[in-house]
């Protein structure tokens, strides 16, 4: 059951053939065999998840209207607020934080009767780009127990291909959703600035930052996508519009005469030469499918990089600036006579990992007085080339396309003491977020020399989230009539799995 | 190529409310040079005329009426201090003796 798409495990639920409870706890028993060895989750809340899965069969056999994914269980990214559950962001400052309130995310999730089965792993303030940057230790990718999931949503990413949850959420603020999901083999989507609420998401980079959802099939990320998109009154920045309608489009996944732009700096050199193959077959089998194939340039993107690596730090060194020791969170150094200021800097020195600090740093000198114009001024020009670029590509292609990231999943600790190099791997996911639009990976085949995953970005308008999954869906169907199984049916069963 | 000295990164922590270590110190300074001539290739492009963006949607001022509405009980607000006294935040000292 488990191994089934959410969507299948709904009709079953509608069927009557299983309930929530049972699905829940085949879920927790998976937790229990497997996450000894892969660490996607923070904290597992099996009673909270049980209690919500026979709320929702009651409710089911009193005849009760639900919504498509009532009963399912979800992993939830630790930096949603979830009242009374324990939430870290991955970070020691916020050990054993249980937050007051629910993030507009988790409040849609409980509506919907979406079971919460845990919190799950992530770099520290969903800074990084391999889940090793968590102050509670790395998730492992069940693909390679040595190899990182990827990150900053690793243990999202990594719960789904384990089989340890049909669909998750996480957060993409440099490509923290589909980077992971192309690392793992599964779907991730990180919708249009502003259609999902940033209420309750812990901030990162306030202009970048966007939940969105996982799954095993474009399907069921598309089912996700709607229960948690929507126009909310307590997030300024969310727009009041109605949600696209992204479960047609993920039903009918058509691409007949639709233009897909290839993004000429986002492939070639640099890119591993498994990824670069199987990137270059979905193009063909796109084009099979009735699809224009166009080539479109984007000159900007060759710096989107640094500008990301100016923008994301400087607005982090503003919002991390509210933990200081004072209202919730961890406090150290409070011995008689210590100031308030001493105290929020030992705090801030034990509670913040080496990235977190490395990258406050870096906004700090990118916001300072004689270096704000050269660095944080410019970076914010480049945003506004970068838009310029894919305004003119829209013109061109309905989508745009791209691989999702340059390798497969590399060892764990490879990268850690690099920075430059990590950074590296966000190349071609970046752009998206600085132009605010909205953007998939879906599998695309395992590379040749290593038998990893390889992802393919679909990017869309703003707004225009339902052709990612059109497209998505249809290229999906075409690999996997190719292929005969599920690209997770190639993953290594896992020592003890269900 | 760009460089940071220890000094220079002790200084920024001192900004930012970080109590580095020794360790650390160097440890950054030692990284920072890369890192800003990575971030530094922003200053290639000629942007003159180029009108910088904040934001990726157009913002604007989002008002509502003035009305009560529920938010968190004092118990709430306070469940996650790590100090509190008669229904507040307890903090340390803000003035340092020498001032």
């Amino acid at each position: 059951m488990i191994r089934k798409s959410a969507a299948e495990m709904a009709d079953a639920l509608a069927q009557g053939e299983t309930s929530s409870a049972e699905l829940t706890q085949a879920h927790l028993d998976q937790i229990s065999a497997v996450d000894g060895q892969v660490k996607a989750f923070l904290h597992v809340d099996a009673q909270g998840a049980l209690a919500q899965a026979k709320n929702v069969d009651e409710k089911r056999k009193s005849g009760e209207k639900l919504s498509p994914l009532a009963g399912i269980p979800l992993a939830l990214k630790d930096v949603l607020a979830q009242r009374d559950v324990p939430t870290t962001a991955g970070s020691k400052i916020l050990e054993g934080w249980r937050p007051p309130y629910d993030s507009t995310v988790v409040s849609k999730l409980k509506e919907a009767g979406i079971v919460i089965l845990g919190k799950t792993n992530m770099d520290e303030f969903a800074m990084g780009s391999s889940t090793e940057n968590s102050g509670y230790g790395p998730t492992f990718n069940p693909w390679d127990l040595a190899r990182t999931p990827g990150g900053s949503s690793g243990g999202s990413a990594a719960a789904v291909s384990a089989f340890e949850a049909p669909i998750a959420i996480g957060s993409d603020t440099g490509g923290s959703i589909r980077q992971p999901a192309a690392l793992t083999g599964i779907v991730g989507v990180r919708p249009t600035y502003g259609a999902v609420s940033r209420f309750g998401l812990i901030a990162y980079s306030s202009s970048l930052d966007q939940a969105g959802p996982f799954g095993r099939t474009v399907l069921d990320t598309a089912l996700l996508h709607e229960v948690m998109a929507g126009h909310d009154p307590k997030d300024a920045t969310s727009i009041n519009a109605p949600v696209p309608a992204v479960v047609q489009a993920a039903k009918s996944g058509d691409v007949k005469g639709m233009k897909i732009g290839v993004i000429k700096q986002l492939q070639g050199e640099g890119y591993q030469k498994g990824v670069q193959t199987r990137f270059d077959e979905s193009l063909q089998v796109l084009a099979s499918l009735g699809a224009e194939i166009v080539e479109v340039d984007c000159p900007s993107f060759e710096f989107a990089l640094a500008a990301y690596y100016l923008i994301a730090p400087s607005e982090c060194s503003s919002n991390l600036a509210r933990f200081d020791a004072m209202r919730y969170g961890l406090r150290t150094g409070d011995v008689n006579g210590a100031s308030a200021e001493a105290v929020m800097s030992a705090t801030r020195d034990a509670g913040f990992g080496r990235e977190v600090k490395r990258r406050i740093i870096l906004g700090t000198y990118a916001l300072s007085s004689g270096y704000y114009d050269a660095y944080y001024g410019s970076a914010q020009k480049i945003r506004t080339l970068i838009i310029q670029d894919y305004a003119k590509a829209f013109t061109q292609a309905d989508v745009l396309v791209s691989p999702t990231a340059p390798t497969t999943a590399y060892k764990i600790g490879e990268k850690v003491d690099d920075p430059m190099a990590m950074y590296l791997g966000d190349v071609a996911t970046i752009p998206v977020n600085l132009a605010g639009i909205c953007g998939m990976s879906l599998p695309a085949g395992l590379a040749q020399e290593d038998n990893l995953p390889v992802g393919f970005q679909i990017m869309a308008p703003a707004m225009q989230d339902q052709r990612l999954y059109q497209a998505g869906a249809a290229l999906e169907a075409a690999l996997l009539s190719k292929w005969g199984a599920p690209i997770l049916s190639k993953a290594p069963v896992l020592a003890g799995s269900k | 190529m760009s460089s940071l000295s220890r000094d220079d990164v002790a200084k920024l922590a001192g900004l930012a409310r970080i109590e580095m270590t020794e360790a650390e110190l160097v440890e950054l300074a030692s990284q920072f040079g890369m890192i800003l001539d990575a971030v530094a290739r922003v200053q290639e492009v000629d942007l003159t005329g180029v009108k910088a963006t904040s934001h990726p949607q157009p913002m604007e001022n989002i008002a509502r009426p003035d009305v009560v509405a529920p938010s968190l009980s004092p118990e709430d607000a306070l469940s996650g201090a790590p100090a509190q006294e008669e229904s507040r935040f307890r903090v340390p000292q803000i003035l340092g003796e020498a001032e």
